[in-house]
Order: C-alpha cells, then structure tokens, then sequence
C-alpha cells in the first residue's frame, strides 16, 4: 500500500531547459496525422467487407495489399510516433538532462517518417514479404534496423548521462521496448534477398511460423504494451497530479511481463503442426500474462484514486480511464483466447480482430488522445481550443470503440458455431463456406459504423489540437506579423 | 539522491541507479522464452516431423505462390486444416502437418478466415474454376465478397525473376539442383502448357505465360503431396477422414451452389 512520493515524477529545474520541445512537436504532428491515415484506412477495409466493389477493381486497393498497409499504419506509424513523441518529452524530464543528441532526435525523425511513406507506397504495389506485422520489404527492414540503432543509441546515451540516479518506472518500460523490438526485429526478418524487392526468410514452415508469432505476439507485447504502460507511469500521476499506486506492483508486474510475454506467441499456432509442447508453452503463458497485466492495470486505475471527481470534467482523465479500462479487459480476453478451448471457437474469426482492436483502439488508441489533449496545449502554451470538442471526441471514440467490439464478438462466435455445426447425419450443416460469410453482413456493416465514429472522433481531435496550435501566443504573432 | 540506506529497496538499490545492469537483466529476461521455444525447433527430437513425399514446389508453382504472397492472399484465407472434424470435413482432406509446410517460405497459414481454408485446396476443382474463379468470383461462388483480379490475365510472369528466386532458395538448402536453376524458363513453359491445354478443354484460351496460369499451377499444388503421404500411412486414419471419403458431396459444396 506504500505510496513512495519519489515514484512521482517531479520536475525541479525548468524543464524546458533540456526537452528538445521542437521534436517532440513533430513527433505529436506525425502521431495526429498518420493515426487519421491508418485509421480511415481501416474504414475502407471495414467497407470493402461489408461491400466487395470498394475494392475498386485496382490491384492497389484490393483488401490483401490494403490490410497490411492498415496495419503498419496503425502500429508502427501511429503508436510508433505516439511513443516517441511521449519519450522524446518525459525522457529528458527524468533524466533532468537532453537527450544525448539533437542530430541522432532528428534522424530518428525523418528516419521514420522515410520508412513510413515508404511502406505507403511498397505495400500497395505489391511489394511485401508476406508475414504478418513483418510486412515490408528486405531494404526497409534495413532501413528499420538502422534508424532503431539510431534510436537506441540516442536513449541509452542519454541513460548515461542522467542527472538523476534512479531510472524512475517509465524508463524501465521504454528499456524493455527498445531491446525486445531490436531483437524481434532483427531475428524475424532474417531472409535472402532473391531480387531488389523480394526475398525469403532463412526459416521454412512451420519454424518460420514459430519466429514469426514470436515476433507478432511480442510486437504487441513491447510495442503496443510496454511502452504504453512507460507513458501511462509518465503521464497519468502527471495528469491527475498522484502518485504512482506502489512502487513494489511496478517492479513486480515489470519483471513479469519482460519474462512472460516472450512465451506466449504459440497461442497464435493453437491445433496447427507445431510441436505440442510448444503450443502448450505459449497457452500457459499467455494465461500466466494475466497477472503481470492486471498489475499494472491496478496500479494504473489506483493512482487515478482520489481523482475520480475529475473523471466527470477533465477529457483527460477520461481518457486515461478507458484506456486503463480497455486494458484490463483485453488482457483478459487474450488470456482467454489463448486456452485451447477457447481458441478451437475464437480462431480464424472476427473474435481475434475485436481482441486487436480493443488493444489497439481502447488501449493505444485512447492512451495516445490522453497523452495528446495533456501535451499540445503544453508546448504551443495555449489552452485547449475546445474542451466541449474534446468530450464529444471522448463519446464518440468510445461508442466507436464499443459498437466495434460487440460486432466482432457477435460475428466472430456466430461463425465459429456455424463453421463446426453438424447435424444428427455427421454431415456440416452449413458446408457451403458461403453461409458463414453472409451471415455476417449486419455485423460488417455496425462495425464499419463503429469505425467511422472512432475516426470522425480523431479528426475532431485533430481539429482541435491544431486550432489549439494555431490560436498560441507565439504562432499568432507570427502570422500578424507576416 | 537518497539517504535511507538499508531501508531502500533491494531493486533500487541494485538495479534502478545501473542502467547497463539494467538493460542486461532485461536482454536476458526476454531472450530465455525465445531460445526455449525456437533452438528445439532445430532438432529431430522436439522439432516438426519429417514427411519425405513432401516435394519442393516446381518453378511454375514457386512464381505462383510469389504472386499469391504479392496479393496478400493470406489477409483472409488459412492453409492449415485443424484436427477437427468438422475442417476435415468441409476441407476434404486430413489435417495439416508440419512437414507439409516444410518448402514454405514464407509460411503462409493466416490468421482470419475471411474465406476458405485453402490448404487443401489443390485438385479440388478443375483448373478452368479457378481461372473463372479469379476473373470473377461470384460466377463459381454465389455471394462471395472476394474482389476480382483481372491484372492476373494481363501481367506476365518474368523467368529471369522466378529463376532469381529459385537460386534463392536452392541457397536457403531447398533440394533444387543446379539444372532446376538454368531449366527455370523451360519447366515453367512445360507445365503452363498442360494448364492451357486443361482451359481449352473448358474453351478458354489463355497464355501460357500469364500470371493466372502461374498461380493456378500453385492453388493446384496445395496439399497434395501430405495427402497423399498421410492416406498412405499405415495408422488407421481418424473416423473423421474416413467419413469425409464418402460425404464428399455433402461437404464439398461450398461455392458450387
């Protein structure tokens, strides 16, 4: 129950002193941006299902070039720079010292965003390896491989030259990150080029599905987990000025999902060719992750105590609580999908794309609009252009959110069922696979519904965050003067 | 910095001022799941069987797959029939192995069914279904929300660009000799001739060297080999197989309404 008061990150010196304020706007910029693009690109596939013709005929918009694309975008683009912005701001404040280079920030920089229009345009071509999560091609990977050392180097450079003794919990997460991502990374798109674009990895079969879900699972896992959970430790006590729940859940719950999660990716393989032992292993971790998960949900959910009043006024607050919330609750489901029973139902359906999504929107997403609406009106100095706005977006990214779910959850177990049916005969009840899709046009279309109010809330944000900008002291002189 | 000695905790003391240390302790935490579950994975105990009848794709199959990997076709179909009665039933064939997949580079068993499994797909339906199939897919399946290719009927495959990838994986250790590699453009033009001669019984005409024939030739292939290794095998097959040889009708509906 002890509440250490140094777990609260407290900010003596002016801190804008040493946080490189100029990259972490562009780093917000890119976030905001590429988070609209990945998002209205799901809404074009959520259609494309629901209505095969809005795939235009194009090979650059058919559903299997586009998804990939939605999924990079997504991922590395949108969570990615929502990470580094929140890093390149609350590194320097807990170190009490720069970053170790403003060239190596930059690079890291337009590195990214390289790699990001890249991706843009490979993907629709054609150009990809095929692996999930792992799409882009050999000369990206590379590229990736490069502005990562970059990265690596710019954090631990700035470790070492901290002003503060102790790492305080969030650097801990952004540490785990920055290895585990390298390592995923590196191991996982080991191929042999065949050509300029093309190649194959060095691992075949059912090996090569291994690798990959070691890599797929752990993306989520130290992309979309750890270092969420590093801002959350950042930004959440900030927000609602508290300090961290405990200080010992944090250590507890960090060392477990460092050594636990790394186990997990077989659950992706459930009733495949691979090995049972290996299917067994990634099943009892993943329900083993269940702890380390909830630790550090309560811990989140715990600091907001005493700061419930605020959770009726403050978008932020808010935001935080459903995040937190969204968390715990697909921590759960996840667990749950991983047991053998579960996933014989769950697998190849939509059940698995509502678990992503409730990850990737009720989580991430909704962590990053937290994070947003506490840092722009920090750095441009201004107020908030329109709290009214920022509640209807926190309405509609929810309902989004929800109505998203539910759909996935219905779709997902209805086929499940329908898929395995079988009537007094032995015979399939629905062996024509076309019955199964069918029937999930209403869902198709409720969740392109969910969708759409998820991505109208985001360019609201966007709106909003930018007539913020735009109204600030400083850039409202510049443009008189001009 | 603080000064209450013993009473700080062990992982502050420790841990939280060292970050070398710290980024150590980590490296080795989230190395060990890897190295456990991977490195067995390599060896003839613990590692996927063996099936020897499990052949390496042809050059024609090979530039296929590439352009079933191009077109992203594992974003909503599986090839990988789980032990469940009902997917040996409704995808005509036993459940798939691990020695099946053991040319595949990259794997390719998806995560969504957004249509079919299609591991067992190869010898279902005639050549001429698959052209049509692709051209227009709800012409062979009513209600279908799979778009059209029509690009696979006007792009050519490139036989300098398959051989690159032959050689690629004959140095990846697949069994592809030396003349596999220079005979690229002749084995392509061989097979292709026997899928056009196929369509043409259907009275469709096609080029040999176009896309669709390519990965018709791959779609064609598709779990055949482990079919035919596992109903050769001595154990019993499951209750499940067996019933799927004389319901084939009543399972092997989907999309031919």
């Amino acid at each position: 129950m002890s509440t250490l008061t140094e777990t609260k990150p407290a900010d003596a010196v002016d801190p804008s002193t040493y946080v490189d304020e100029p990259i972490v706007k562009k780093f917000i910029i890119a976030t905001v941006v590429w988070g609209a693009v990945g998002m209205l690109v799901g809404v074009i596939l959520a259609l494309q299902l629901a209505w095969w013709p809005a795939n235009l005929n194009l090979p650059f918009t058919t559903f299997g070039r586009l998804r990939p694309l939605h999924t990079n975008a997504v991922i590395f683009a949108f969570a990615g720079n929502f990470i580094f912005s929140g890093m390149y701001y609350s590194v320097p404040r807990l170190t009490k010292a720069p970053m170790l280079s403003k060239a190596l920030s930059n690079f890291h920089f337009w590195g990214w965003q390289a790699i990001i229009v890249s991706a843009a345009i490979t993907l629709p071509l054609g150009l990809t390896q095929g692996k999930e999560y792992a799409e882009l091609i050999w000369p990206i990977d590379i590229a990736i491989a490069v502005v990562w050392v970059a990265f690596a180097i710019n954090f631990f450079g700035s470790l070492a030259k901290r002003k503060v003794k102790h790492m305080y919990v969030a650097l801990w997460f952004y540490m785990s990150m920055i290895i585990t991502i390298a390592v995923l990374h590196i191991f996982n798109s080991l191929a042999l080029p065949a050509t300029l674009t093309r190649s194959y990895p060095i691992y075949a079969g059912m090996t090569d599905a291994l690798v990959q879900w070691w890599y797929g699972h752990n993306a989520v896992g130290f992309l979309l987990t750890t270092p969420i959970l590093g801002l959350m430790y950042y930004f959440l006590p900030k927000s609602v000025n508290r300090p961290v729940y405990s200080y010992r859940l944090s250590i507890i719950h960090f060392w477990a999902l460092v050594f636990i999660y790394i186990w997990a990716g077989p659950h992706h393989l459930l009733y495949s060719g691979l090995p049972d032992w290996a299917q067994t292993l990634g099943m009892v971790f993943s329900v083993a992750l269940i702890a380390p998960s909830w630790g550090g949900m309560l811990n989140g959910l715990l600091t907001l105590r005493g700061a419930w009043d605020r959770l009726r006024t403050d978008p932020i607050v808010k935001f935080w609580a459903v995040a937190v919330s969204f968390y715990g609750m697909s921590t759960f489901e996840g667990p749950m999908m991983s047991i053998r029973a579960v996933n014989s139902l769950s697998h190849y359906t939509d059940w698995t794309i509502g678990h992503v999504h409730s990850g990737a929107l009720g989580w991430v997403g909704m962590a990053a609009f937290a994070m947003l609406y506490y840092l722009v009106p920090k750095l441009w100095k201004n107020k908030l252009h329109s709290e009214s706005l920022a509640t209807t977006h926190f309405w509609l990214a929810t309902i989004g959110i929800v109505l998203y779910i539910v759909a996935m959850w219905a779709a997902g177990i209805t086929q499940g069922l329908m898929w395995r049916a079988v009537d007094e005969t032995g015979s399939l009840q629905y062996g024509n696979f076309m019955d199964t899709v069918l029937q999930l046009m209403p869902f198709y279309w409720i969740r392109l519904v969910g969708g759409l109010m998820f991505l109208g809330g985001t360019l609201i944000m966007a709106w909003n965050l930018y007539m913020t900008a735009k109204s600030a002291p400083s850039s409202a002189s510049a443009a008189t003067a001009k | 910095m603080s000064s209450n000695g013993t009473q700080e905790h062990w992982h502050r003391r420790l841990l939280e001022g060292k970050s070398a240390l710290f980024a150590i302790v980590t490296t080795v935490g989230i190395s060990i799941g890897g190295i456990a579950e991977i490195i067995p994975m390599y060896t003839v105990a613990a590692g996927p069987e063996v099936i020897a009848e499990v052949t390496p794709y042809t050059q024609l199959e090979l530039a296929g797959r590439d352009i079933y990997v191009r077109e992203g076709c594992y974003n909503c179909h599986s090839q990988m029939v789980r032990p469940f009665r009902d997917e040996t039933l409704r995808y005509n064939g036993p459940w798939s192995r691990a020695g099946e997949y053991a040319y595949d580079r990259p794997f390719q068993l998806g995560s969504r069914r957004i249509g079919p499994d299609l591991h067992r797909v190869g010898g279902k339906w005639p050549d001429a279904w698959h052209y049509e199939h692709m051209k227009d897919p709800r012409q062979t399946s009513p209600g279908s929300i799979m778009p059209p290719y029509p690009w696979l009927f006007d792009s050519k495959v490139d036989v300098a660009d398959i051989q690159a990838s032959v050689s690629a994986m004959k140095t990846l250790g697949v069994p592809y000799t030396d003349d596999d590699v220079a005979n690229t453009g002749k084995a392509m033009a061989e097979q292709a001739a026997g899928i056009v001669t196929n369509l043409k019984g259907s009275n469709i005409d096609a080029e040999p060297d176009l896309e669709i024939i390519a990965l018709i030739a791959y779609l064609q292939r598709l779990g055949v080999d482990g079919k035919k290794a596992l109903a050769s095998r001595d154990e019993a097959p499951p209750a499940s197989i067996a019933i799927d040889e004389s319901g084939t009708t009543t399972a092997d509906s989907d999309g031919a309404q």
